[in-house]
């Protein structure tokens, strides 16, 4: 008995002085229940929508503000031009647009009948969803109270259009983060055991004391995991396309170009966790509990960010993965040119030469 | 003609002096035995050499190069071995030799051949195809130091090469030396083991980070009325007041 506790108590040094493995079980369950309890919500609140008012009658009118008192909604545009909902979500800055009917009140006040017209951003199923249903209720409680004064059975139906996605497949959601977190997973994870594994072998002495220059040990390390995120990339559409039915409406091209550039800061990023572990086990705690964890949860990959605390989602700013998926989606589902996106495909070529430049400067310290 | 030569190199991390102004020079073809203390700054000193590492101060030419200006010339007229295995354990023999073969500049026919002499000459020619994890240690390590001098190098620098080995493993590790030194390659070795040190042509003992003492085996025990090199290093480790590192 006194054996084995001598040896449990061993086994606790071991723990509590590896101080950063330490810090990840203790305190990644801390920051995981506080993160899912207060921060990330599938609750919508302020959601982002815009309203197409044509009529601007009484009726249409008493609607909007009710919708506009909402705590579900802001109304952050006001279209003036039916032109203008075709290209509305493409920036996607609304979830939902609601379009009322020309002469909205006279038609409701001469038939009984109206008709709103909810437009829904599919490519987040859930979403879409949760909107249109606040927007149907706010449309029937107005429709129930106008009927109670008048006595007359009034209807409002609202014809719900769910663009993008009419099918609501939730494949449309996932499939970029789950691109985004297989790359980030393959080349940053991996290319960084790699090079730590010669670390903790002592073959990298060997190779810095050779002619081998230290950026073409990098390059060597790099490339292997490069084709093989390639394969992977196509892999990963082709199964979406052809299994699950998700399209590349947009362009293929430009689709490739930016996972390209991903690949790129997953590769650096890789470099740079080489340069701070020292063995493999560490390299691989970090890339995944310091990279996975947060790419999944504030990416917006399974949660809006939107509606978390602002400092997570200046967090989520700061997240490669983010702009990556915020781009995938919008060239595969929404179809969109690689111009409504050049804001997000700046960022990330930003990302990429920043983490390169970082983590080729470290490399070349740690050498010394 | 001298491969190495060096003078007054010191070696500081910022205020931490490891290597204090040390000088020697070494002939080609000598085995140079470089000895001291753990913590006396051999390992500051050899990366020095070797090109791994730039001098605080002091000048030095290794294979022919100014160790501050053109350690990457160094790098290529140099062979090295370390403690820790030099090959790579998921990699066949062969394929080992031709991976140094290439990172070294010499062309696929070269190493070929090459390879066939060496496999030959070590009596290697069976485990040609053998994962280098599957050899016994003795052999990986004739192995390593045979890779180490594949590209005809003129120094090879060797770091504790026979650690963990039997003594007749030793013994043929060194047979191997002796053969490479009389083929003109210049051994620059570091061991702990006074017996290897014995069969040095001089030795250089490193206390605190600098050299207290540089002559042949033979002149060092009359130096210091010592029997062995094993009490030589005694007296002058004694007198050491760094800790090992």
């Amino acid at each position: 008995m006194k054996q084995f506790i001598t040896f449990v108590r061993k086994e606790f040094y071991h723990i509590f002085r590896d101080v950063r493995t330490m810090m990840i079980l203790l305190l990644m369950p801390i920051i995981q229940i506080i993160l899912f309890g207060f921060a990330i919500t599938t609750e919508v609140k302020n959601a982002k929508i815009a309203i197409y008012d044509p009529s601007k009658d009484i009726s249409s009118q008493q609607i909007i503000e009710r919708i506009k008192a909402s705590e579900y909604f802001e109304v952050t545009r006001y279209l003036t031009n039916s032109s203008e909902l075709n290209d509305v979500f493409k920036d996607g800055k609304v979830g939902l647009v609601i379009v009322f009917s020309e002469k909205f009140n006279e038609t409701l006040m001469h038939t009984g009948k109206a008709q709103i017209q909810l437009l829904a951003d599919a490519t987040d199923p859930n979403n879409a969803t949760t909107l249109t249903n606040y927007a149907t209720a706010i449309i029937g409680s107005y429709q129930h109270d106008l009927m109670g004064e008048t006595n007359i059975p009034f209807q409002i139906v609202p014809e719900t259009k769910l663009l993008y996605n009419p099918q609501m497949k939730g494949a449309y959601n996932f499939v970029p983060g789950v691109l985004g977190m297989i790359l980030m997973l393959i080349c940053a994870m991996m290319t960084s055991i790699s090079i730590v594994r010669e670390k903790e072998l002592g073959t990298m002495e060997i190779l810095l004391a050779s002619p081998m220059k230290p950026i073409y040990i990098i390059l060597a390390k790099a490339v292997p995991y490069f084709f093989i995120s390639c394969v992977n990339l196509a892999t990963v559409l082709l199964l979406s396309v052809y299994v699950l039915g998700v399209p590349v409406a947009g362009s293929l091209f430009w689709l490739i170009v930016v996972c390209l550039i991903f690949i790129m800061v997953s590769l650096a990023l890789g470099l740079l966790v080489s340069t701070i572990t020292d063995t493999q086990l560490a390299a691989m705690l970090v890339s995944g509990m310091v990279f996975m964890m947060p790419v999944m949860m504030l990416s917006g990959m399974m949660f809006p960010t939107e509606n978390m605390p602002i400092v997570l989602q200046w967090i989520s700013n700061v997240i490669p993965a983010k702009w990556f998926i915020i781009i995938v989606k919008d060239i595969m589902i929404k179809g969109v040119g690689i111009a409504a996106v050049w804001k997000e495909v700046v960022v990330l070529c930003v990302m990429a030469l920043v983490l390169i430049i970082v983590s080729l400067k470290n490399f070349k310290i740690r050498l010394e | 003609m001298k491969v190495i030569e060096v003078n007054n190199l010191v070696k500081r991390f910022g205020a931490f002096t490891a290597v204090n102004k040390i000088s020697m020079e070494v002939e080609q073809g000598e085995i140079f035995g470089f000895l001291g203390a753990n913590g006396a700054g051999k390992t500051t000193a050899m990366r020095m050499l070797c090109g791994l590492s730039i001098p605080t101060e002091g000048s030095g030419v290794v294979a022919g190069f100014d160790v501050k200006k053109q350690p990457e010339m160094i790098k290529k007229n140099i062979g090295y071995m370390s403690q820790k295995f030099s090959l790579y354990n998921d990699l066949k023999v062969w394929e080992n030799i031709r991976l140094f073969g290439g990172i070294y500049g010499m062309d696929e026919k070269s190493i070929a051949d090459k390879t066939d002499t060496l496999l030959k000459t070590l009596n290697f020619e069976s485990e040609r195809n053998t994962m280098v994890k599957d050899l016994p240690l003795g052999w990986k390590q004739k192995l390593a130091f045979s890779v180490s001098i594949f590209h005809n190098p003129k120094i090879v620098f060797l770091d504790e090469p026979t650690g963990g080995v039997d003594p007749f493993t030793r013994r043929q590790f060194w047979e191997l030396i002796y053969k490479a030194a009389a083929d003109g390659i210049t051994i620059f070795v570091t061991t702990h083991y006074m017996d290897e040190a014995e069969y040095c042509d001089r030795v250089s003992i490193m206390v605190d980070g600098k050299i207290e003492a540089l002559d042949t085996p033979k002149n060092l025990k009359k130096q210091f009325e010592a029997k062995s090199m094993d009490e030589v290093f005694q007296q002058l480790a004694r007198k050491a007041t760094r800790q090992s590192d």
